[in-house]
């Protein structure tokens, strides 16, 4: 007979084990993870207690030497394998690359897949590597605070990144080894970590405007808040516009002043924006700063400064008409705006946006870690810790969703800041007599040239059977999830020829590029790694059982009949039996899958059942307060 | 709610609220991979519902939805010469907002005009379909179609005017 368990005096085991989520704001210079302790949100350091983590990697031959403050010290003197700002690069082209990244000293060369790759001594590492060598750095800090494994992460993405930039963000999370809970834009967590902090006034509906400048980003976004659901209404902004180019444009300055030529070694290229950078700091404070650069001498004014930048400060502002127009407001029915991103400590920044809405704009916390606050918050959510009680986010895609039609032109299927999740379709028809194929293009953005708009998947819907021109009804499917990543299918009606496709392939890494690189950095951890993978997918047993269990003993009788319900208990016990008895997780892994397929038709009919019971709910409450 | 043109928006947007408080896809983030599609399935279909009811047009087609009248499509054409001239005119007009000594004013003025008709529009729609007038309802969507169209129009030159 088993032993009966008793715990020790004072320490009553815990029924539900607390799980360890974190939220991590990857950003363009910077980046930070935090986590919520005794409700509240916090920045964990590392240890020497620095809060921040320099988003830089150092690349030897051996492969990554350092990441973060001692990679940053590299900056200078070997330019060329210290990878920086490699946000800018996230989800990009080679041709997207060849534009903006010329500024950056790096070269680049093309995968098999046209992706763009960083020369380094190591070799050429991709811009998702470096992202997930910062992000397995973040998820190590978190896991030494919580003597754990981490369970889950939110991880932050500019408001105005597209498909491609968040696809990328989620596959460097992937290759970190980290789970995403979520991918939540930087506005709408910065809008949690205040709006929560507000209390008070909970319970009243209010406007608010995120302006967040980060180093290399820019994001607007107009929230209502009620009663603890945080609804974006529209959101806009610039991914590729930052406070790192305000440092390009002190710096090019300088160049001119020095009288030095276009052509900068890498080295001289660094020396100027770290000098940029440094005049750009010291004139939040002074009105004025003295600078040296080798045999130069020379004074940079405030006002000087504000001439060089206002150009990229007003292009911010034009975004936020947009944004305001979007929402179909007026600045004066805004109440309050706030400021995020560490760029908004450039004065000049919080003046003009606080002229722009005619008040003073928030920044009571800090503005370069509210971002991961607010994350921190939702992690916790979403993890299961906290019920969440109201609290709710309603979030939109930032840029419109197409396809593209005949003569090269955008058909937008779904307009920008459409709350997500949204399910789209639309009809098309062929154009030759006896066409069998058509080519699906899929685009992102608000051009109506197919050419000026984001790629972001080609596919091909074959087996149409031959018709006449016109005849054929082709019902093009676009599905974005609450990440606001897009999938879509096609199918033709008539003959219900159907084909598929997640929308990914252009810009992220090909799945069996993400499984390569997993297991390469796996080899030397293999043990670790596979107790870690039957940890997950016991817990996920677990999780499964427990949830089916209770929704048989709850809905099963109403729902299904007598054979259902013992098919299900029979598949449930066999799940628990394996669970008890096997170290393999791919087996597991594969029990849990045959289960869930068994029972998600019973999953289906519950979520009917309850839509159905909430909308009947709802027309009572109509019927109450009439 | 009961089926008809009111809408009252603070009762529809509390109950929207709810309903996704229920269903968000967030609210399943710790269960399996099928509560979760299904749940960005439900999540989905309430958005729409709730973007159906707050856009006059998409609501007044679906109310003739409702009645198997299909006026969601682009093709329709209306007969009504009048109105007709009248769009061209507007139209005109939106063209030559651009070479206005201040395209501002002159783009807000149009704007006033399209959506006084817009509004008398649906005023006529919500009378028509009270009646079963169904073939003058459908052709009144038909007009309205027009004007949501140039006021999305109207919208996008000022956004092209503001970035220049």
């Amino acid at each position: 007979m088993a032993l009966l368990q008793i715990s020790e005096p004072g320490q009553s085991p815990q029924p539900h084990q607390r799980r360890h989520a974190v939220g991590i704001d990857l950003g363009t210079t910077n980046s930070l993870v935090a986590t919520v302790r005794s409700g509240m949100a916090e920045i964990l350091p590392d240890e020497q207690g620095r809060e921040l983590l320099p988003s830089v990697a150092h690349y030897t031959a051996d492969g990554v030497s350092c990441v973060g403050y001692e990679a940053a010290e590299h900056n200078v003197s070997d330019p060329l394998n210290t990878l920086v700002s490699i946000k800018r690069l996230m989800g990009r082209g080679l041709a997207d690359v060849k534009t903006f990244g010329g500024r950056l000293p790096y070269e680049f060369t093309a995968d098999d897949g046209g992706m763009p790759k960083i020369q380094t001594v190591y070799g050429p590492v991709s811009p998702i590597q470096v992202s997930a060598e910062i992000l397995r750095k973040l998820a190590g800090r978190a896991e030494i605070a919580f003597d754990s494994m981490l369970d889950g992460a939110v991880i932050t993405v500019p408001a105005y990144f597209d498909d491609a930039q968040r696809q990328a963000t989620k596959d460097a999370a992937t290759l970190a080894g980290i789970k995403v809970l979520r991918l939540l834009n930087e506005p709408t967590a910065a809008a949690l970590a205040y709006g929560l902090d507000q209390n008070e006034s909970a319970q009243e509906e209010r406007t608010i405007a995120v302006y967040d400048l980060g180093g290399g980003t820019f994001d607007i976004s107009i929230l209502r808040l009620t009663r603890g659901v945080f609804e974006v209404l529209a959101t806009g902004g610039d991914s590729a516009l930052g406070g790192d180019d305000f440092d390009h444009a002190i710096a090019s300055w300088l160049r001119e002043q020095m009288g030095m030529s276009d052509d900068l070694s890498p080295v001289e290229q660094r020396i100027l924006l770290e000098t940029a950078k440094f005049a750009k700091e010291e004139l939040t404070d002074s009105a004025e700063v003295k600078l040296e650069i080798l045999d130069w001498q020379g004074l940079l004014t405030r006002e000087q400064m504000h001439s060089l930048i206002d150009g990229l400060i007003d292009k911010t502002l034009r975004a936020c008409k947009r944004s305001l127009r979007d929402a179909g407001l007026a600045k004066s029915q805004i109440g309050d705006v706030i400021l995020v991103g560490g760029s908004t400590r450039t004065p000049r920044v919080a003046a003009k946006v606080s002229e722009l809405f005619g008040r003073e704009a928030l920044c009571s916390l800090d503005p370069d870690q509210v971002v991961a606050m607010g994350a921190a918050l939702q992690a916790e959510v979403l993890v299961g810790n906290k019920s969440g009680d109201d609290m709710l986010l309603l979030d939109v895609i930032p840029l419109s969703l197409g396809i593209e039609t005949m003569g090269g032109l955008t058909e937008k299927i779904i307009h920008r800041n459409t709350t997500i999740p949204v399910a789209k379709a639309q009809e098309f028809t062929t154009f030759k007599d006896g066409q069998t194929a058509m080519a699906i293009h899929i685009l992102q953005g608000e051009r109506e040239l197919a050419t000026d708009c984001r790629s972001l998947a080609r596919f091909d819907l074959r087996g149409i059977p031959p018709m006449v021109a016109g005849a054929a009804k082709i019902r093009v499917a676009y599905q974005v999830d609450a990440d606001g990543l897009l999938s879509v299918s096609a199918r033709e009606l008539v003959s219900n020829v159907e084909s598929r496709i997640e929308v990914k392939p252009s810009y992220g890494l090909g799945e069996n590029e993400i499984t390569d690189m997993l297991q390469a950095s796996f080899t030397h951890a293999r043990g670790d790694m596979q107790a870690r993978a039957l940890r997950e997918q016991q817990v996920e047993a677990d999780r499964m059982i427990e949830d089916l269990l209770s929704a048989l003993y709850k809905d099963g009788d109403a729902l299904l009949d007598e054979d259902e319900r013992h098919c299900l208990r029979v598949a449930i016990q066999e799940l628990r039996a394996l669970r008890e008895s096997t170290t393999e997780h791919r087996l597991l892994a594969r029990q849990i899958d045959s289960v869930a397929k068994a029972s998600e038709a019973f999953a289906a009919l519950r979520m009917d059942t309850s839509i159905k019971r909430a909308l009947a709910g709802q027309s009572l409450d109509e019927i109450d307060n009439s | 709610m009961v089926v008809g043109w009111q809408v009252d928006r603070s009762s529809l947007d509390a109950s929207y609220r709810k309903l996704q408080q229920e269903f968000h896809p967030d609210r399943y983030a710790s269960q399996g991979d099928v509560e979760r599609r299904l749940a960005v399935q439900a999540a989905s279909l309430i958005n729409q519902a709730y973007e159906t009811l707050m856009s006059p047009l998409k609501r007044a087609q679906y109310l003739l939805e409702l009645k198997n009248i299909d006026a969601s499509q682009d093709s329709h054409i209306t007969h009504d010469g009048v109105f007709l001239m009248e769009q061209i005119q507007l139209r005109e007009q939106l063209s030559e907002v651009r070479d206005n000594s201040d395209p501002f004013a002159a783009l807000e003025e149009l704007r006033n005009d399209v959506e006084q008709t817009f509004s008398a529009l649906q005023d006529r729609f919500a009378s028509e379909y009270q009646s079963d007038n169904d073939s003058d309802a459908f052709n009144t969507v038909t007009k309205m179609q027009f004007s949501s169209k140039l006021l999305y129009e109207i919208e996008q030159l000022e956004a092209d005017l503001e970035d220049e």
